[in-house]
């Protein structure tokens, strides 16, 4: 931690979409606490809509998401925009799953920061955090 | 030779061996040598690792460690099924054609994640997810396009489908009777096992009370109706996949499968009137003689558990079949012409292990549905196994081995453990509701991805072994047109049809369902009278309600 108390970094991680394939968000998720940061699992099932009501809620800086099912380019920018649309842009939003390269390349335009995909370390998500939070958990 | 003068007493063999091995170079590459669930193995495995009463077991006969037939894959070779469905019905049908011209031998539908969830495909959170998964079914009216020149008399099809199974039984039931074909010959297998949803693959939709009430009106209605099929299809791969070890593979599995049994006899129903026809399907994961020891220990334990605990006198209770896919989470986005071996060599296991059906994956299915071409070559490798390897001309040819029966011994006393663990927390669904199987899934794929971060477990391509330049491989795409086509077919089919019959057969069935009535004859007609699956499933909802899990990570 930095000499100056700073707030933890606080993530959302969600599961958006309608499969129920949680193995990748969890570990993701207990990987992201083991590193200091403030993780909050939504849950299954949840629309652009509840992901947003959460990261407001809980004043998240982050948004992680997963998806298994191949909906990510419909459900990934619909977060964005839901956020744009509540006027949290300040908010960021990444994710994994499965997903082409073509597709990364074209959510990413779209306003999600980074994506993972299978295969991933961990300690590359959080170094890309830490890199993108510099003040946050040592 | 002249004799030789021995004066000090020849070494024990065994001993040696030990005082060599211990002065033998050792790796040192800071790898495990326990199995990828964490059994610690041996360097050898001799005699003694053996219980000294043993006696000799055969196949085909009880325990059925070594097979349920005595003649292995002599009599027959294992199903060759592969698991497919994409896009529309329309679609989907001409793959169907296209693998049984290829000699696959019975088929295998995938839904896609609306239909398993029993939404129509014009519900708002279906939104991006049509055709993805698999196909999209809204109504009778698919299933006949999906079966559409395909005799259901002459296959056996597998539906993967579970809080919707019955109406998807249903629905092809119906598009049997519309063929001619009687109900009483149909054969195939519907998966229909919720709690391994509330364990790992989470698409529960119901509370586990109804959901079981729906598994047991399946059960009861097919012993009667349709006596060929097998209503259910008690599913380790899920649990699997979501990160356990196959020791919990299957522990948690069986556990589910007696969880089916006390609910069918609590219904009235005698074992042996149901059992023969469950079955079971599992992972064949990459740790190849592993997999093969847990296919023999399930047999093993669910004879014991169905004779000695349930007592059943029919030897086809006693008898676990399954079916086999390889492990999707094996295969790798990096370098992935190396699934295509992954996949042989877990294939091989459950051949080994004795599958009586087998799903192969292709290389791209990591990345997504799988082209006309890797499919291809994912059946090829099923082939290659079963006509020009030579590993089905015995029977349990590694029965026997020292280490694969001490191994087998190891599982199923493994299993054993956590049985007694889920009995004293008051049963299965207890344990679902205090999220015991949860966590320790969770926990299992935590260790296992620490292990690979740590480099005590390898993935070839992943973090080890990996080059920088991907050569992309064809992925098949689903047309973005698609979901808007769906979504006016199942309009049309609601606008067409007979609305009176199917708001009668609609309102019969939420009156049964507040009843104790089985609900599969009120399904029926409300399948026939073209209700979709998301009005059925809604209807159901108004009386079950819906189950939301509680969030551990």
């Amino acid at each position: 931690m930095s000499p100056t108390a700073v707030r933890p970094v606080r993530i959302i991680v969600a599961k958006v979409g309608l499969d129920g394939h949680d193995r990748g968000v969890k570990v993701v998720a207990r990987a992201l606490r083991d590193a200091g940061y403030e993780v909050i699992y939504t849950g299954l099932r949840q629309t652009p809509e509840m992901v947003v009501d959460a990261a407001l809620q809980e004043d998240a800086q982050v948004i992680g998401l997963s998806i298994h099912s191949g909906a990510h380019m419909t459900l990934f920018p619909a977060v964005v925009q839901e956020l744009k649309r509540r006027k949290a842009t300040d908010i960021i939003v990444f994710g994994g799953g499965i997903i082409p390269d073509d597709d990364i390349a074209a959510l990413k335009k779209q306003g999600v920061e980074q994506l993972f995909t299978p295969g991933t370390p961990l300690q590359e998500i959080v170094d890309w955090l830490r890199e993108r939070f510099p003040a946050g958990p040592a | 030779m002249g004799r030789s003068p021995l004066k000090v007493r020849a070494r024990d063999p065994k001993q040696a061996w030990e005082e060599d091995f211990e002065s033998s170079p050792a790796r040192d590459d800071g790898i495990e040598t326990s199995t990828i669930s964490g059994i610690p193995l041996k360097p050898l495995y001799t005699k003694d690792d053996l219980p000294a009463t043993r006696t000799e077991e055969l196949p085909g006969q009880y325990p059925y460690t070594r097979g349920i037939h005595p003649s292995g894959y002599r009599g027959r070779l294992w199903t060759m099924r592969q698991f497919s469905g994409f896009a529309t019905a329309e679609e989907t049908n001409r793959r169907y054609k296209y693998l049984l011209a290829n000699g696959q031998t019975g088929l295998s539908v995938a839904f896609d994640m609306p239909t398993l969830m029993g939404q129509d495909s014009d519900a708002p959170t279906s939104r991006g997810e049509i055709g993805h998964c698999g196909v999209a079914i809204d109504s009778l009216a698919d299933m006949e396009t999906l079966f559409g020149g395909i005799p259901l008399g002459d296959i056996t099809t597998s539906m993967t489908i579970n809080s919707p199974a019955a109406i998807l039984l249903c629905m092809y039931i119906a598009v049997a009777e519309e063929q001619g074909v009687p109900a009483s010959v149909l054969g195939g297998t519907l998966q229909n096992d919720i709690l391994k949803e509330f364990i790992a693959q989470k698409e529960f939709i119901f509370p586990p009370a109804p959901s079981m009430r729906l598994v047991v009106d399946s059960i009861e209605y097919c012993a009667k109706e349709v006596p060929k099929w097998n209503t259910i299809s008690i599913s380790g791969y899920h649990i699997r996949e979501a990160g356990s070890t196959a020791a919990q593979e299957l522990a948690f599995t069986l556990a589910d499968g007696m969880a089916y049994v006390d609910a069918c006899i609590e219904r009235g129903m005698r074992v042996d009137d149901f059992a023969p026809r469950l079955s079971f399907f599992f992972d064949a994961h990459i740790d190849f003689f592993e997999e093969i020891a847990k296919f023999r220990a399930a047999r093993r334990i669910w004879a014991r558990w169905m004779r000695e605990r349930y007592g059943a006198q029919d030897e086809r209770s006693w008898k676990l079949r399954f079916h086999t896919q390889t492990a999707g989470v094996s295969l790798t986005a990096q370098q992935p012409e190396l699934n295509i071996a992954r996949t042989a060599i877990e294939a091989l296991a459950a051949v080994l292990g004795g599958t009586q059906s087998l799903h192969t994956n292709a290389m791209d299915e990591v990345l997504a549905l799988p082209t006309d071409k890797s499919a291809r070559i994912a059946l090829r490798t099923q082939q290659l196994l079963a006509y020009e390897s030579g590993v089905a001309n015995t029977v349990d040819p590694l029965g026997g081995s020292y280490f694969i029966e001490a191994l087998t011994d190891e599982m199923e006393s493994q299993a054993e453990r956590y049985f007694k663990q889920i009995e004293d927390l008051g049963g299965v669904i207890p344990a679902i509701e205090a999220s015991f199987f949860q966590k320790e899934i969770a926990d299992s794929a935590f260790r296992y991805q620490s292990e690979l971060e740590q480099k005590r477990r390898i993935m070839i391509g992943v973090n080890d072994f990996t080059v920088d330049e991907e050569v992309p491989i064809d992925i098949l795409r689903i047309d973005p047109r698609l979901e808007s086509e769906q979504v006016a077919r199942v309009r049309e089919v609601r606008r067409k049809r007979d609305q009176a019959r199917c708001a009668n057969a609609l309102a019969s069935l939420r009156k049964a369902a507040a009843g104790t009535d089985n609900l599969m004859p009120y399904i029926l007609e409300a399948v026939r009278a073209y209700a979709t699956e998301g009005e059925i499933m809604n209807t159901l909802i108004e009386v079950f309600g819906v189950y939301t899990e509680r969030a551990v990570v």
